[in-house]
């Protein structure tokens, strides 16, 4: 297997109003392998999108990647690129898609325009070698009818169609790595369903790996090999897919969980998690989730590591030092 | 696109009679005689009243005047100056050229100069240099034209001898064209940078502010996620967006700069239609005045309708039916 | 109406809104307390000897061509500017509002004839309607100088009360109110006095600084304020013919006008700030 992205102790931050700086990613860690798909889930607000804009240095003013921090991409340490190196990085190594294809589109240009924009922006091809090739690339992503919808403005398409021809933008420089930040959460259901079908079919015919960004854990399963679970600015819980579903530790991914209807199994009541995340400025000392948690304990006051609780599983909870309780929650939840 | 050219047209068209109704009305609104000023300092005679009344027709009532006025605007007669004699268009006709040399220089300068700098200032937003620049163009709007233009003659052009502070050509300078052209460049230079200054300030702001905003639309941060380089995002993506904020804004400068052009034009007496209309309001000479307002209003409306067809052009979203 | 301190303190706070505020408010208590410590402005101490006298300790601004004192003046100046501006404003705030509301709820013909009306006076630049007007008449008392200033103003507000009204004529709450039986006009002027009042202060603040501008302007041709009255416009128009000898005459209330204007315009911007906190 081939790691394609390395992200070690990743911390973004933002000058506050009182001349300190708050943390809103705070020591992220998180690999990536060729052809794997990643899925970081969490709430809106725990940093999730940030940290994937880190990724391609696009962190927006004032805030910027702290001192400690470390991006590899495969032998390229983004931290380290200035300039013209950086902007070759950007498209060709990572692709990004965004979550609302309305406005992350220009909408004074034609798709055909935006996605060749993006092929003459990494390799020497005559304007229209690069609009057969942003043709062929409407066509991988099903758009009925690429030849027209190529002279179309953004206003035009439909939702589902704009989301196709931005994934297309994204892949337009043939990156190895695409990073779909809420890709589906603008759109309606039945195209959500198929917007994911298409990432996943690119992602084997291409081999690429995915980063897929969500706070819906429903459209994880059978989609995603792993889950990393964010909250607060950190990552709380990590496992393969099966493993989490099957154990979800962390009482806040527990709480994800409990707040998701499912199709399958006994019907229960839905309870939500009490409180919201709080703003990255008041972020309690200790555990983090402390305040939300229904399970919080005297140690709770000190700050947990990730620490093992099952085969490639690990949370950011003192729990996970007392078998018993540990077994407990498995039990109950599973 | 035609149906809509003709009927956004027609619409201009009745704007602008509209328009020059109500100059008509506003020029009688106030009582006094325009005339008083031809006896020059003696009182005329009830006859010599009477004669000069006929012959501007103000013996008549308001609304035959109105309609005389109108029928002469559509035959392009604007009517007589008192003061000079002579056909208002005429007189129009000859101030034109300067006033177009003046005008077109300040549109340049502010149209590139102007966007140039506000888009720099969004670019570097919060920057030594965007917190100067604001500051400039603050001052710079505040600043009453006619005073700017005072003290930069009386400094330039008559302190330090730089260049010369009042007319469009030099008499004493002769020759060959290269030797007039110059002459008229030299003395372009204080006005046309009197009125630039007081105009590009609003240009800036307003270009600082509109970039600012499609800076931080996302489909920018798209456009840097491709690869793209910081020019093309700034100009390609942002600014052909920001555009059109700006495009707005043409309509709403265009009165600035005629109105600045009065001031600025008297002060430095170049000799084009605003240091006609200046003069005209010193000897209370209304029929020039009033083919003056009808000519700005002409223009205003005119730019006004351009705008339109330049948003309906540009913007792909612009549905023309 | 609760919101109007509030307001002021966040103007306050933001430094650009903070120097103009103090400024304005320095130059109000500087004209009020002027004629008890300055000279009378329009007295001539020696034609002969003191005429166009450079700025010294006796006069700090120097004279004017009839040995006037120019900084007298020049405060003198800044009662009448701002009286003049405050008081058109406030008539052209008010006509705005009015035409707006009426256009706004009476729809149908009265509204096309309204707003044809705005657009025909928005085709002209102010000054020139205010040209054709004034260029006529021999001499324009101060009084009807200003209700003209006052009538030329009104029309960019009047589009914005108007729309603010068909915003709040489509609004559910109007709809269910009148169901219930209630006015809607009365519902609708109530909230259009809570939402408006904002963008009313703002477009008011920025129109003091323009009619400043304005009245400056008109005085300089001679058409504004009319002498022996100071005004700056007034006094750089006298001062044109001897600006090379005694550029003091002109530059100090140039400078009055720029500081005013400017100060105005930052008390104006902070306060949009302050009401719109979108563009930080």
């Amino acid at each position: 297997m081939t790691r394609v992205l390395d992200v070690r102790d990743l911390s973004v931050s933002f000058p506050a109003a009182d001349g300190r700086r708050f943390h809103p990613v705070d020591g992220v860690s998180l690999t990536l392998d060729r052809g794997e798909t990643l899925a970081l889930v969490g709430e809106s607000g725990c940093g999730k999108s940030l940290t994937s804009l880190a990724l391609l240095r696009l962190v927006p003013a004032p805030g910027r990647v702290d001192a400690g921090s470390v991006i590899r991409l495969g032998d390229t340490d983004v931290l380290a690129l200035k300039g013209e190196a950086l902007r070759r990085i950007r498209g060709r190594r990572i692709g990004m898609i965004f979550q609302d294809p309305m406005t992350s589109l220009n909408p004074v240009f034609t798709a055909g325009d935006q996605i060749a924009e993006g092929i003459r922006a990494h390799f020497r091809v005559s304007k229209s070698e690069a609009r057969a090739r942003a043709l062929r690339l409407l066509e991988e992503v099903g758009i009925p009818d690429p030849e027209e919808r190529l002279d179309a403005y953004p206003h035009q398409l439909s939702g589902g169609m704009r989301q196709r021809v931005m994934i297309a933008i994204a892949l337009a420089a043939e990156p190895e790595i695409l990073v779909a930040d809420e890709p589906t959460t603008a759109l309606d259901v039945t195209v959500q369903a198929q917007i994911l079908e298409v990432l996943d079919r690119l992602r084997r015919s291409r081999g690429m790996a995915v980063l897929l960004i969500t706070h819906d854990l429903g459209i994880v399963a059978g989609r995603a090999d792993r889950v990393a679970v964010m909250y607060a600015g950190q990552i709380v819980e990590e496992a393969g897919t099966a493993e989490l579903f099957a154990h979800p530790s962390h009482p806040y991914t527990q709480g994800l969980f409990a707040s998701v209807p499912r199709i399958t199994g006994p019907l229960r009541r839905l309870t939500p998690i009490r409180g919201t995340v709080p703003p990255p400025t008041e972020w309690p000392s200790g555990c983090r989730f402390r305040p939300r948690c229904p399970q919080a304990f005297d140690k709770s006051v000190l700050a947990p590591e990730l620490m093992p609780v099952g085969p490639g599983h690990r949370m950011r909870c003192w729990l996970a030092e007392e078998p018993a309780a540990q077994v407990e929650l498995s039990r109950r939840s599973g | 696109m035609g149906r809509w050219l003709l009927r956004r047209t027609a619409q201009a068209i009745a704007t602008l009679v509209l328009t020059i109704v109500l100059l008509f009305f506003l020029s009688h609104v106030l009582p006094g005689d325009p005339l008083s000023r031809l006896g020059e300092g003696r009182p005329l005679t009830a006859a010599e009243t009477e004669t000069l009344r006929a012959r501007y027709g103000l013996d008549r009532p308001l609304r035959s005047q109105l309609g005389s006025f109108l029928a002469g605007l559509a035959r392009g007669d604007l009517g007589t100056s008192i003061e000079y004699g002579r056909p208002v268009s005429a007189l129009i006709a000859e101030r034109l050229p300067a006033t177009l040399l003046l005008g077109g220089t300040v549109l340049l300068l502010n149209f590139t100069v102007g966007l140039w700098l506000g888009v720099r200032q969004a670019v570097r937003r919060g920057s030594a240099e965007d917190r100067w620049l604001t500051t400039l163009s603050l001052v710079g709007y505040a600043t009453p034209s006619f005073w700017l233009g005072l003290v930069l003659a009386w400094l330039v052009g008559v302190e330090w001898r730089l260049l010369p502070a009042a007319g469009m050509r030099d008499p004493l300078v002769d020759g060959g064209i290269l030797a007039g052209t110059a002459d008229v460049l030299r003395h372009l230079v204080l006005p046309a940078l009197t009125l630039s200054v007081v105009s590009i300030a609003g240009t800036m702001r307003y270009q600082r502010d509109a970039m600012l905003d499609t800076l931080r639309l996302p489909y920018i941060v798209t456009a840097r996620a491709k690869g793209l380089s910081p020019a093309r995002v700034t100009w390609r993506h942002a600014w052909r967006n920001a555009l059109f904020p700006v495009l707005t804004l043409f309509g709403l400068w265009l009165p600035v700069l005629v109105t600045g052009s009065v001031f600025v034009e008297s002060v430095f007496a170049w000799p084009g239609l605003g240091s006609l209309a200046a003069a005209a309001v010193g000897n209370r000479d209304y029929p020039l005045l009033m083919g003056a307002s009808v000519l700005v209003a002409v223009i205003v409306v005119l730019a006004n309708l351009l705008t339109d067809l330049a948003y309906a052009t540009l913007d792909p979203r612009v549905r023309l039916t | 109406m609760t919101a109007a301190p509030e307001a002021l303190r966040s103007v306050w706070r933001a430094p650009g809104g903070r120097a103009g505020l103090a400024f304005l408010l320095f130059l109000v208590l500087l004209a009020l307390a002027g004629p008890l410590v300055l000279p009378d402005p329009v007295r001539q101490f020696d034609l002969v000897e003191l005429a166009g006298a450079p700025p010294g300790p006796d006069h700090p601004f120097g004279t004017d061509q009839l040995s006037r004192d120019v900084l007298s003046r020049v405060v003198s100046g800044a009662r009448v500017s701002l009286a003049v501006a405050t008081l058109a404003v406030a008539l052209s705030v008010t006509l705005g509002a009015a035409v707006g509301l009426v256009a706004g709820y009476q729809g149908g013909a009265v509204d096309a004839a309204l707003m044809r009306l705005v657009d025909a006076a928005l085709a002209v630049p102010r000054l020139f309607l205010l040209l054709l007007v004034l260029a006529v008449p021999e001499r324009v008392p101060l009084v009807a100088l200003i209700v003209l200033m006052g009538a030329t103003g009104w029309f960019a507000t009047s589009r914005l009360i108007r729309a603010e009204v068909l915003r709040l004529r489509e609004e559910a709450f109007v709809h269910a109110a009148e169901a219930l039986g209630a006015s809607g006009r009365r519902i609708i002027f109530r909230h259009l006095l809570v939402n408006s009042a904002g963008p009313l202060l703002v477009a008011a603040t920025l129109g003091v600084g323009d009619v400043i501008l304005l009245e400056a302007g008109l005085s300089f041709l001679g058409l504004g304020v009319q002498p022996p009255t100071p005004s700056w416009g007034g006094m750089i128009l006298d001062a044109r013919s001897v600006l090379v000898m005694a550029p003091w005459v002109g530059i100090f209330p140039g400078i009055a006008i720029t500081l005013t204007v400017l100060a105005t315009n930052l008390v104006g911007d902070a306060l949009r700030d302050a009401l719109d906190p979108r563009g930080a």
